[in-house]
């Protein structure tokens, strides 16, 4: 198990008016090379908890563990934990700085020690993963269109080669098509080399079409987890802590209070279409 | 009755200049946009990123003046210098991103902001705010601190903001793209309640399509031109040629429409679970 969250309670200003518990005794495995997502809504504790995994906030209680090594170990390599849990922030975007586009991705295989030559040649490649054209690499990063300038950013993280990639929200303030781009990109890339994802998404849709696994986070803590469709069976579950599911399963879920022998359960469009042709044939 | 928004052949370039002066590139913003919006309507304007929505919606509230073509708002001509202030004064904006338009720190303050500039007498300004935070179900937040409130909340404050200064027509700019799908419905919720039960004309700009379901009327936008109008169900029966303009249907209607091209027979346009349920009944 690459990452592994044991007991794991973080308090935000301890001791003061302020204090707030947001991880509340959290424990959970991310298993090497799933696609894993983390949903729940706004102050759930999502982002906090992803914040655990590269050691960006350090647990007031509990253990964080990677590839067995627990990370506050006093002689745990920080440094080398964060090329190999990469992370792409909320609107990362806004944290491109540099004057070209290759420039600017270049900057974290350079950080981590690489001669010149071997990080372009690490840009290039993540960049042509994310989709940008050569003919763009050498655009200020501020020319690109706000999807670009996400692709962009993502390829910063890509370049320093992480086994493991946490995206927050990746997708958020995006059209439905930048949005498809995106996920397409990621589900492409996490096929082709076989790393790890952590996916922090509001959508249910989403989830539901690219994830192997999620986990549902309420309160500072994990809710329930499994794969979309175990998750998914439990809707009513979901609704009371806000959350909804994709709204197929919730149309499955009505046909069949309605009287229809059809088969529940059904998370994407496409499985959806399938369980209610069968009912109809089978009616015929 | 009058059109509260009238554009007629709309034309708005972006003239781009090298330091010199001298025209480097004209793009075309808006190209021929014909527009009527009725008093006490729900108008939705949807279109991916760079179709010219947020442009039209600029022009409107007189950020931008056009190139061309006639625009009038309540019965003023836009393109007049003089008459700006009145323009701004009967269609409102709320912008997208909910932590640069408050500016008060006190969640009252910040709803009088707008009328007190306006030189409204002070008994009248308290009289409008308590309104205006009733009408966004924001009374219970009026004595706190903007930064201490949700996305949602901040919004809905930004609403009542514009609300308070007695606006005919309030403009929606992607004002729910930044926020979580609980926020999402918080603030639709509360631009429909100003709708119906104040009858202020809403301007709805978006690129979440199930937003839109319960619009009066709705203009899909594309390279600065309008490219389709009509009801939501109109609209939405065409799922191929809004998925040619890199919008994608909700995902209740994408099924009807699989569905239907597999040969069950179902209406176009169907656009809730609810409906697709009673047609489905009808078939078992």
């Amino acid at each position: 198990m690459p990452i592994i969250f044991d007991h794991v309670t973080y308090t935000y200003a301890p001791e003061t008016a302020y204090k707030k518990v947001a991880l509340n005794d959290v424990s959970f495995e991310v298993k090497e090379g799933e696609f894993l997502a983390v949903v729940g809504h706004t102050g759930s504790g999502k982002s906090t908890m992803v914040q655990h995994m590269n050691g960006l906030e350090k647990a007031t209680e509990g253990h964080v563990y990677f590839h067995g090594q627990d990370i506050y170990d006093k002689d745990f390599d920080m440094k080398e934990l964060r090329t190999r849990v990469g992370m792409v922030f909320q609107y990362p975007e806004h944290q491109l700085f540099e004057t070209t586009v290759l420039a600017d991705v270049c900057f974290g295989p350079l950080n981590q020690g690489l001669e010149k030559k071997e990080a372009t040649a690490r840009a290039y490649e993540a960049l042509l993963m994310t989709g940008m054209k050569e003919e763009q690499f050498l655009l200020s990063p501020f020319e690109l269109s706000g999807g670009q300038k996400r692709r962009v950013a993502i390829a910063g993280v890509l370049a320093m080669k992480p086994e493991v990639i946490i995206l927050d929200e990746p997708t958020a303030g995006l059209d439905p098509k930048g949005r498809d781009d995106i996920l397409d990109m990621l589900k492409e890339m996490h096929e082709k080399t076989g790393n790890t994802v952590v996916l922090v998404s509001h959508s249910m849709e989403d989830v539901a079409t690219y994830a192997d696994r999620m986990i549902v986070m309420n309160k500072g803590q994990v809710f329930c987890q499994g794969t979309p469709k175990e998750v998914f069976a439990h809707a009513d579950e979901l609704s009371k802590i806000g959350l909804g599911a994709p709204s197929v399963s919730l149309l499955m879920d009505d046909l069949k209070a309605s009287g229809m022998n059809v088969e529940t359960g059904a998370i994407t469009v496409e499985e959806a279409k399938d369980a209610i042709l069968k009912m109809l044939n089978k009616n015929v | 009755m009058k059109n509260i928004i009238e554009a007629s052949k709309l034309v708005f370039e972006y003239i781009h200049r090298d330091e010199e002066g001298n025209v480097e590139a004209i793009e075309t913003a808006l190209d021929h946009v014909d527009l009527e919006v009725k008093p006490g309507q729900f108008v939705a304007i949807l279109g991916h990123n760079g179709s010219g929505k947020s442009t039209l919606a600029k022009n409107i509230n007189a950020l931008l003046t056009p190139s061309e073509g006639t625009l009038y708002v309540a019965g003023k001509n836009a393109l007049e210098e003089e008459n700006v202030w009145d323009v701004r004064k009967s269609a409102g904006m709320v912008f997208q991103n909910p932590d640069n338009q408050i500016i008060a720190s006190v969640v009252e303050e910040d709803v009088a902001f707008g009328p007190e500039n306006m030189g409204v007498p002070e008994d009248e300004i308290i009289k409008r705010v308590a309104t205006a935070l009733e009408a966004v179900g924001m009374t219970a937040y009026k004595d706190y601190s903007p930064n201490k409130l949700s996305g949602g909340q901040k919004q809905r404050v930004a609403i009542a903001g514009v609300m308070a200064m007695e606006p005919h027509c309030i403009i929606a700019d992607e004002s729910t793209a930044m926020l979580d799908p609980v926020g999402r419905k918080e603030v639709l919720k509360a631009l429909h309640t100003l709708n119906k039960e104040k009858g202020i004309t809403i301007l709805y700009i978006t690129h979440y399509m199930e937003e839109v379901t319960d619009a009066d009327f709705v203009y899909v936008m594309e390279k600065g031109k309008v490219v389709m109008t009509g009801t939501p169900r109109e609209v939405f029966s065409q799922v191929e040629k809004l998925e040619e303009l890199r919008l994608s249907v909700p995902q209740i209607t994408k099924l009807a429409y699989e569905l239907k091209k597999s040969g069950v027979d179902l209406p176009d346009g169907i656009l809730t679970k609810e409906e697709l349920t009673q047609e489905l009944k009808k078939l078992v």
